[in-house]
């Protein structure tokens, strides 16, 4: 199990990186591996150029916008988890970040990474859709701009432009007074999921639901966010939220395989969806504002 | 029975292996570099089946750091065929595909080059002309005359069909009130050692000999590559310090080991060849049974069984091998731990368009159990009676020992009950069921589990001449070598690898509680073949008693060789002299010292006794105590002892998720005199990890193309640490007549019991839903689909 | 061709590898230290876990390049003094102790985790050493008796009053 033969470039700058982007149509980026290594091992995937962006020191950052927690397409899932700011204003992101692989992959793997390589059932994805993230690729001297709801359209497939660069994804920071929820479903705790949710309700001061946003994971070809807004109009009892995800969840396409059945990723979603609800309702009814 | 107190044996002593392991010093196959050497890389089919018309190398032997390309037409015709366990002479395997692929991932030529990676690149450009043909995955499927055959030179895909009535089956069927059938599937799986195979061999055409390292627990290993390859049996030189990286029966390598030899000895360079993991699950000889059992039981209202009729359809895969045998080893506990007065036994083997079966640890036991296990919970659900008393009543009393089943094996010991009273009260069984109910009430699916079962130990393999009626073999040795040095210190060789099971720690206990010295001070060595004893290597749990015994038997004839000594050098009869500490003591108070004798067996030949040799040296090749009979009339008796294990098991699932959670887990286990407690109890730990493993999450699946869907560790699911529970082992010793301490073997020990377990602790759960899972694994979704079909 | 210095038990070791060499293969191949195995080759055993910067990481996803003049632990450098063979870490004592391991192969890489959950969490709980192994998979012991040996490691690092890293001289020699 040993890859293709392919050469390696170190870029320092995302420009370097843009440029040797385009000068191959075989290139891949290489960031923590954690996705990419194993298939290269097993010749799946075959690319002539490896363009390592762990040197370039700009994707390594995190940084507040006044909107955004911006995190750089380097910057690793176990430093995302430890970050204060994420803890703070992503919470829902460090939610799933636990359920991210296992101590060691989450040590090399990245947030861009994991976007860019779109496995149905990533969590960061996931949360990326469910908050509408931003993600930003560079592509020579330009940015490209990506909602993360429009991101993901199959199997480890994106609208991404095949010579960018990712560089960052802003995750919207969460209102004064929130409440998140995120749980999955695993064959054995660290497994790809076979069915996940994530959750997150902004409220304003008064304590009514400003925003409420849902999605569900690795039961499709890659996460989608629940039609919820109906649920603005309930005071969040639990016949309303079990009703609005029955209702949301029968638009979504399941896939069927060894593991589950489609039936039962679709069953175990609404589930999902459903205490991930009311998790973060209950976190805002029993925690004090911000 | 009173236990014996041992000075070493059963104490708790650290095994002395641990030490190179957690420094990262074992010596493994894939640690081995020899100078010059060449790596090896198979090309794997993508048919399940097809006529193979021609393999384009040229390009793949043009490429830089590529040596040869070995094809299936080259091996076939340069060495014998692979031995068949079966008299099925038409199966005829060969280490790459002859003509014909017969699996999706079988080896059809093999790249040697000087890397492995290189060898990879080269296996891209070979092109191989092929016609597709017909396949067959199911075994109900290939028993039908329509299948199409896998080796179509043999006629039909069965490989076995041999019925047996044991006993009165008919007339207890038809005397008894009740009965009832069903059908279970144990699906097929493995044990998965974390190492692959891998083998290194080189050979030396100045002293004509054939060195091979390999990760192998195989019986007579260097035999059948000498065999295969046409080189004398001692042309061939397997290395035993080579440590093995896990086993449990898989580790058999015998095509791996043919290929590798026949490529160094063809081009004169060392050659290694180590699976990775694709290969590995594809086609490294390495799946388990899987196994359909039709079962019919006979009982009566208070709930005693009869008789049984089995049905055991087992899919072996491409080819033969050994593995049809796995069949047979359960005859020799066909009844279980219970009194059934008769059995039936339909036992079918044939062959697929799926990866070939191998050894996996209880050899054909744990899928046994499991059905037996299942007609127990069956029985007392149609009885509506207890499980577990009704298990209490059908279960052999300790008063019956030894017992003699209807299929000739005689159980030597045990006391069940006890060891179901001790579980019982450890547990709380009583408490287990509040908290059972306790969880039900809070919305849970909640169920217990309870297994009894027997792990039949020793290693005498009588199922061969069973089963194959050309086999007339009856012998079944382990051996041990001994020596004391001019120092005085002592060495012992064994004859095998080491696979984690303690051999070293086993033999010096052994014998430092036959000679009364510290085992600390006792080194053990694993020679290679050509400088060893004959042994059957590590199989169906009989190191302790086989290994185990041939060590306390050489330490016997080493005592009585220093009481020899010392009685000629005080004068005094031998009878009248007492051993103790490694010292010979007179009775008027004389000590003939351990370094005395040393000094005279090594150095003074002229105050020996007359007549005796010199040096203190003993070697003993024992054969397997019960074993010296052939099967008559279709009955045998195999091993020689029989441990028990009784599983409890409390697991619980949200019904939507079908997760199942083990709370509590414990499991009373009886396998005699333990010689090492942290040994056998570690054994115990990991078959049950790789029980929930079988009843849970493990499966070599194939898709309807005959494609292998779980061919690497992101599809087949292997238990984490958060999937094995904490574990209560409660211990109970038996001894065995048979055995010199008393001990049986404990080596499958926790697999056997553990998938049923869980199965009937699943099927309580969901016991009021009428809902019934009747395959392993159990997945998650089908628990979860099979609850929501029934709220539907 | 690309040349990469990788400081290994604090030696630098520089060769010239081929980008898809892994560290893995790094460590085995060419700075010839066996007691790093593979198991799986794409990431999901464990039993290839090396210290790379002080965390534990699986050296078959992690390619040679990328370690370029990284600092990487392996179990050859956990224990006492590199040149005094025969001394163990108060992690592999323990491992030895509890029984936690049979056939050796996945226990390199559990004694790295082991060293890195503890450098970290001094006082862990059963699930924290649950969570800290559950990337590598083990099938011999059920992980009973590694739960056992790291808590027993836990114990006695409490119990000490000098503390040292994985890779570092050990406070072995001060008794």
């Amino acid at each position: 199990m040993k890859p293709v033969n392919f050469d390696y470039e170190r870029p320092r700058t995302i420009d370097e990186a843009c440029e040797l982007l385009a000068s191959n149509s075989n290139a891949r980026i290489l960031a923590g591996g954690q996705s990419l290594i194993p298939m290269l091992s097993m010749r799946l995937s075959r690319p002539s150029l490896l363009i390592d962006i762990a040197h370039i020191k700009d994707l390594s950052e995190i940084v507040a916008t006044d909107t955004h927690i911006e995190i750089g397409a380097m910057v690793r899932q176990a430093v995302a988890k430890n970050a204060k700011m994420i803890q703070e204003y992503i919470p829902l992101l460090s939610k799933a970040l636990h359920h991210v692989g296992h101590p060691p992959t989450r040590a090399r793997g990245t947030i861009g990474g994991s976007i860019a390589h779109a496995d149905p059932s990533a969590e960061i994805a996931l949360v990326a859709v469910t908050l509408g993230a931003e993600i930003t690729y560079r592509v020579g001297d330009d940015d490209h701009m990506f909602d993360a709801t429009e991101f993901f359209i199959g199997p480890m497939l994106t609208v991404a432009p095949p010579d960018g660069c990712l560089v960052k994804v802003g995750f919207p920071k969460t209102s004064k007074i929130c409440g998140t929820g995120f749980y999955e479903v695993a064959p054995r705790r660290s497994d790809y999921a076979l069915a996940s949710a994530a959750a997150q309700i902004n409220f304003d001061s008064k304590g009514a639901a400003k925003t409420i946003r849902v999605g569900v994971g690795s039961i499709g070809d890659f996460p989608e966010r629940l039609d919820v807004d109906h649920l603005l109009n309930t005071d969040l009892n639990d016949e309303s939220i079990i009703a609005t995800v029955k209702t949301a969840i029968t638009e979504i396409e399941t896939v069927d395989d060894l593991h589950a059945s489609a039936e039962y990723r679709k069953r175990v979603a609404a589930h999902l969806a459903v205490k991930a609800l009311q998790t973060a309702r209950d976190e805002v009814r029993e925690a004090p504002a911000k | 029975m009173v236990e014996k107190k041992y000075k070493f044996i059963s104490q708790p002593r650290h095994p002395s292996e641990n030490r190179r392991f957690v420094a990262g010093r074992g010596n493994f196959v894939a640690d081995i570099d020899r100078p010059n050497m060449l790596h090896v890389a198979p090309l794997s089919s993508h048919y399940p089946a097809a006529i193979i018309n021609n393999i384009d190398i040229s390009e793949a032997m043009m490429m830089d750091g590529v040596i040869d390309v070995i094809t299936g037409a080259e091996i076939g015709a340069a060495i014998q065929p692979l031995m068949n366990g079966l008299d099925t002479p038409k199966v005829q395997r060969f280490p790459l595909a002859v003509n014909r692929v017969r699996y999706a991932g079988e080896w059809v030529c093999a790249v040697v080059a000087e890397s492995r990676a290189i060898a990879e690149d080269a296996l891209e450009k070979i092109i191989i002309d092929a016609t597709p043909q017909p396949f067959v995955l199911d075994a109900e499927e290939a028993l039908l005359p329509s299948s199409p055959p896998v080796h179509p030179e043999h006629g039909s895909n069965i490989l076995l069909d041999r019925k047996f009535v044991w006993g009165t089956v008919g007339e207890d069927f038809v005397n008894a009130e009740h009965n009832l059938s069903f059908s279970v599937i144990w699906g097929r799986n493995s044990t998965v050692p974390i190492e692959t195979f891998g083998v290194v061999a080189e050979w030396n055409g100045w002293d004509n000999i054939l060195d091979v390292w390999a990760s192998v627990q195989m019986p007579k290993y260097s035999d059948q590559i000498a065999r295969c390859l046409n080189l004398p049996g001692n042309a061939v030189r397997v290395h035993y310090d080579v440590d093995v990286g896990g086993s449990y029966g898989v580790k058999r390598g015998i095509k791996h080991a043919t290929l590798i030899g026949y490529i160094a000895r063809k081009l004169g360079r060392p050659i290694r060849f180590i699976e990775d993991r694709l290969e590995n699950m594809r086609a490294g000889d390495a799946h388990g049974p899987e196994r359909k059992f039709n079962v019919e039981v006979a009982f009566e209202s208070d709930g005693n069984v009869r008789s049984m009729r089995m049905r055991a359809l087992d899919n072996a895969g491409a080819y033969a091998g050994r593995a049809p045998f796995q069949l047979g080893k359960p005859i020799s506990a066909i009844v279980g731990p219970y009194q059934i007065n008769s059995v039936s036994y339909h036992a079918i083997s044939v062959t697929s368009n799926k990866t070939v079966q191998e050894a996996v640890r209880g050899f054909g036991q744990a899928p046994t159990n499991y059905a037996i296990e299942t007609a127990m919970d069956r029985v007392a659900s149609f009885l509506k009676m207890d499980r577990l008393a009704l298990r209490q009543r059908n279960l052999i009393r300790s008063d019956q020992f030894p017992y003699l089943i209807p299929s000739g094996s005689t159980y030597d010991s045990g006391d069940y009950h006890a060891v179901i009273d001790k579980v019982l009260a450890a547990a709380d069984y009583k408490t287990l069921l509040v908290k059972r109910d306790h969880l039900r009430d809070e919305g849970m699916m909640a169920g217990i589990g309870i297994a009894a079962c027997l792990e039949p130990s020793g290693g005498n393999s009588s199922f061969e001449p069973l089963l194959n009626e050309a086999n007339k073999t009856s012998t079944w040795m382990e051996s041990c070598q001994i020596n004391v040095d001019g120092l005085g210190h002592l060495t012992a060789r064994i004859h095998t690898t080491s696979s984690g099971q303690g051999h070293e720690t086993l033999v010096s206990t052994v014998l430092g509680e036959v000679l009364e010295i510290d085992p600390s001070n006792i080194r053990i060595t694993r020679p290679n073949s050509l400088e060893s004893l004959p042994g059957n290597s590590p199989v169906g749990s009989r190191m302790a008693i086989m290994l185990g015994g041939a060590a306390a038997r050489s330490a016997e004839k080493l005592k009585a060789k220093l009481i020899k000594i010392a009685a000629h050098s005080l004068g005094i009869d031998a009878e009248k002299l007492t051993y103790a500490g490694g010292n010979v003591l007179a009775p008027d108070g004389r000590k003939h010292t351990w370094q005395d004798a040393v000094e005279l067996a090594h150095r003074q030949f002229h105050n020996l006794p007359e007549g005796m040799d010199p040096g203190l040296a003993a070697f003993d090749i024992m054969q397997v105590p019960t074993g010296n009979a052939l099967p008559v009339d279709g009955k045998v008796h195999m091993y020689p002892c029989y441990s028990f294990e009784f599983h409890l098991v409390l697991l619980a699932f949200d019904p939507v998720i079908g997760r199942p959670e083990i709370h509590s887990y414990t499991v009373g286990h009886d396998c005699g005199t333990v010689i090492n407690p942290a040994i056998v109890s570690g054994m115990t730990y990991g078959g049950i990890a790789h029980g929930i493993g079988a009843a849970l999450l493990e499966e070599f699946a194939y898709d309807p193309n005959g494609q292998l869907m779980t061919q690497s560790f992101l599809d087949y699911l292997m238990p984490s640490s958060h999937e094995v529970p904490p574990i209560q082992i409660v211990k109970h010793c038996t001894p065995s007549p048979h055995t010199v301490f008393g001990q049986k073997g404990s080596g499958e020990s926790g697999y056997l019991g553990s998938p049923a377990a869980i199965s009937s602790a699943i099927n309580d759960a969901v016991s009021a839903l009428d809902i019934r899972f009747e395959k392993l694994p159990i997945r998650m979704s089908a628990i979860s689909d099979a609850i929501a079909n029934k709220s539907a | 061709m690309i040349q990469v210095s990788i400081e290994v038990n604090g030696k630098t070791v520089t060769a010239e590898v081929e980008p898809r060499l892994t560290l893995l293969d790094f460590i085995r191949d060419v700075a010839g230290l066996k007691g790093t195995h593979a198991g799986c080759e794409h990431g999901v055993c464990g039993a290839c876990t090396v210290l790379v910067e002080g965390n534990a990481i699986r050296s078959c996803l992690v390619l040679a390049v990328q370690a370029d003049e990284q600092e990487v632990i392996s179990i050859e450098g956990v224990g006492g003094d590199l040149g005094r063979s025969g001394e163990l870490s108060i992690v592999q004592d323990a491992f030895c102790e509890a029984h936690g391991l049979q056939c050796g192969y996945c226990t390199p890489g559990m004694v790295l985790v082991a060293e890195a959950l503890l450098a970290d969490t001094p006082n862990p709980t059963e699930g924290d050493i649950r969570e800290a192994i559950s990337g590598n998979i083990c099938r011999c012991t059920g992980y009973v008796q590694i739960v056992e040996a790291v808590m027993l490691a836990a114990d006695r690092l409490a119990n000490r009053n000098y503390k040292s890293k994985p890779g570092q001289p050990s406070d072995q020699t001060l008794g």
